[in-house]
């Protein structure tokens, strides 16, 4: 299964992580910060003129550009 | 001494719970290994003295960013007696893994687990009986903010401490990268003593955040709270620098200057008017910087920075710069001093960097009375507004230029990823703590530059001693003539350029220097100025007034922060050569234009 990126969803929407295909950097704090294989998230809103998405993940929310965010493959729940 | 290393990931709390140990009696700490500032303090426990210090916060023991290598080199060349880690309780599914990679280093180890009010709200529950059984590690739930269970996890530091260190393992790597071991240990821990709802109730950050962070409301709340921001520091701000400048006078005049009259007048010039400026030029930025702290830590602290952050990156990004550095650059119209010690927010050094070598062109408060002064001389008053706008628009050009030719140079190579923490509002005593600690830093780091600065342009613009002040025959006066093959392609005298020789030391000066120069005050000296100089002269001096060097302190706070005195020459060089080719432009265009 390929997923679809993080990028793509719409605010509101949950769904699983399937992969996540970042730089060693980026692939830590990810990891860090509870993106992982497996894990439930939402994409709570987009920011206006392509800026920056707001992630839910567990209890933590998280900001991260849409550049990074298509590194995240996800399967819509 | 014993030392204890605090220890946890940003935005758990742990500076304000090491604030609450230390008493604010903090001190920054050279140690081996590392290059950037930690705060250490010393306290009380028991009956011996201890030392604790605050390490930055970081995600991840391996990870790449700076302040994660800061804190491995520090742990790998100072071995602490005992590592408090601080750990967010809302957060603790995730946080956990930074837990388990500090035990794998066999170090001792006390946990706090801070913020469980909070977590109570979101309906997390933990059982740290349980967990301090299963980890081996003494666990205590703490909430920083309303101070229960301080008590408990002093007590349990104290007696930590009594054990000696166990050796810490030397191959630290290899040891770090057991990501298997740590999750699976996470997982059992997690599913025995921790529950958390599956889905989290609605809570007050996202009622409010769907009001700030709306996709068309945002931008403009963001701008009005700026605005509110920039009026609150410096409205309240201007008389409490003028009361200071004031008191200082009144000090003066009434004291030193009657205890200094029998001394020579190079002396008492070179004392009064060289070192005590000098102070008062300090002295001045006082109030300015606890204001500007006081309401930064509001920013901050209640999470608004992160959601600036957010809404700014579009537009900043293409900068290499982020929605923070913004909020920083707006703050440099007031003034720059405190904005380039609030770049510290961003824990990556290029991007600090970056953001430092733009704020300066900020056109800030000083610089404003000198362009109000002379557009008053030289521009009619329907166009002395426009005039002044349209300096206002070359500071955000230079800064913009600026970004976009050095980004290259300072590129980020940490991964924009920021947490946005729920809305918090900061304790009174956190605020002024904070704008306490910063009024230290900038006193301990930058007086002696200052001071040394103001005397020096002291003693070029009064020797040699038979020279009349400020005249041409100081040195001031000859480095202007020689000089002035450079300045008189942009329209700038002799005059003009002793007052920008002053104007390095601040800007509030330059008009008091052409006052000493010219031998004229007020009025008379705007209309010998008017008569003087035509208005693109007076335009082209501005723009050169807008762009170099906006002040010693700055200078002072550039050195301080970046601890590089090659960034901040470049720094420095960097603005002189474009406020030269931006005056010669003009200059040189008007003219040519048959202005």
């Amino acid at each position: 299964m390929n997923g679809t990126p993080l990028s793509a969803l719409h605010p509101g929407d949950s769904a699983t992580i399937v992969s996540i295909h970042a730089e060693e950097a980026l692939h830590q704090r990810l990891l860090a910060l509870g993106f992982r294989s497996g894990k439930q998230v939402e994409l709570i809103r987009k920011a206006a003129f392509s800026g920056p998405l707001q992630v839910r993940v567990g209890t933590t929310d998280v900001m991260l550009r849409r550049g990074e965010a298509t590194k995240i493959k996800v399967c819509k729940a | 001494m014993k030392r204890v290393a605090l220890l946890g990931m940003p935005n758990t709390g742990k500076s304000t719970l090491f604030n609450r140990m230390t008493g604010g009696a903090a001190r920054v700490g050279n140690w081996p290994g590392i290059t950037v500032d930690l705060l250490s303090g010393k306290i009380l426990l028991g009956s011996d003295m201890v030392e604790i210090i605050d390490l930055p916060g970081i995600y991840d023991l391996h990870g790449f960013s700076d302040d994660e290598q800061v804190v491995r080199h520090f742990l790998h060349d100072n071995v602490p007696d005992l590592a408090l880690v601080i750990l967010n309780a809302t957060q603790i599914e995730r946080q956990m893994s930074l837990l388990l990679q500090l035990k794998q280093l066999n170090m001792n180890i006390v946990v706090l687990l801070n913020m469980v009010d909070e977590a109570k709200k979101y309906g997390i529950t933990i059982d740290s009986k349980k967990m301090t059984e299963m980890l081996g590690i003494p666990i205590f739930l703490l909430s920083g903010k309303y101070g229960t269970g301080y008590f408990e996890a002093l007590q349990a530091i104290t007696k930590a401490l009594r054990y000696p260190t166990p050796g810490m393992a030397e191959q630290l790597r290899s040891q770090l990268e057991q990501d298997e071991h740590i999750e699976s240990e996470m997982a059992r821990v997690m599913k025995s003593a921790v529950q958390v709802p599956a889905q989290l109730p609605e809570n007050l950050s996202d009622k409010l955040d769907r009001v700030m962070l709306h996709p068309w409301l945002g931008l403009p709340i963001f701008f009005g709270i700026m605005y509110l921001l920039f009026q609150g520091i410096f409205l309240l701000g201007q008389p409490l620098q003028e009361g200071m400048g004031a008191a200082l006078d009144w000090l003066r005049e009434s004291a030193l200057d009657p205890a200094l009259a029998g001394a020579p007048a190079w002396l008492s010039g070179l004392l009064l008017d060289g070192v005590y400026n000098g102070v008062a030029t300090v002295a001045a930025f006082v109030p300015i910087i606890i204001l500007f702290f006081l309401f930064m830590a509001i920013v901050e602290d209640s999470g608004y920075l992160s959601r600036a952050a957010f809404l700014m990156d579009a537009l900043m990004a293409k900068m290499g710069l982020d929605g923070r550095g913004f909020v920083m650059l707006l703050m440099g119209f007031g003034c720059n001093v405190p904005a380039l010690m609030g770049t510290r927010v961003m824990r990556s050094r290029s991007l600090r960097l970056l953001t430092m070598l733009v704020i300066p062109f900020s056109l800030c408060s000083a610089r404003l009375q000198v362009f109000v002064f002379i557009t008053a001389a030289l521009f009619s008053p329907q166009a002395a507004p426009v005039v002044l706008f349209s300096l206002y628009l070359f500071s955000f050009a230079a800064a913009i230029v600026t970004a976009l030719l050095f980004r290259k140079n300072f590129q980020n190579s940490e991964p924009f990823v920021l947490e946005l923490p729920p809305y918090r509002f900061p304790t009174l005593q956190q605020m002024l703590m904070r704008g306490w600690l910063e009024v230290r830093h900038f006193l301990q780091r930058a007086t002696k530059f200052i001071i040394a600065g103001v005397v020096l342009v002291w003693l070029l613009t009064n020797l040699p001693p038979s020279a009349a002040p400020a005249s041409p025959d100081t040195l001031a006066g000859m480095i202007g003539s020689f000089l002035d093959p450079v300045f008189a392609p942009l329209g700038i005298n002799e005059q003009l350029t002793i007052a920008l020789i002053f104007g390095f030391v601040a800007k509030e000066i330059v008009i008091g220097s052409l006052a000493v120069i010219y031998g004229l005050g007020g009025d008379a000296l705007g209309s010998a100025l008017g008569q003087q100089l035509d208005w693109v002269q007076a335009y082209s001096f501005m723009l050169f007034t807008l762009i170099y060097t906006p002040c010693l302190s700055a200078v002072a706070t550039l050195r301080s922060e970046s601890k590089s005195m090659r960034y901040t020459l470049f720094a420095l060089g960097w603005s002189l050569a474009l406020a030269w080719l931006v005056s010669f432009v003009f200059y040189q265009g008007a003219r040519a234009l048959g202005f």
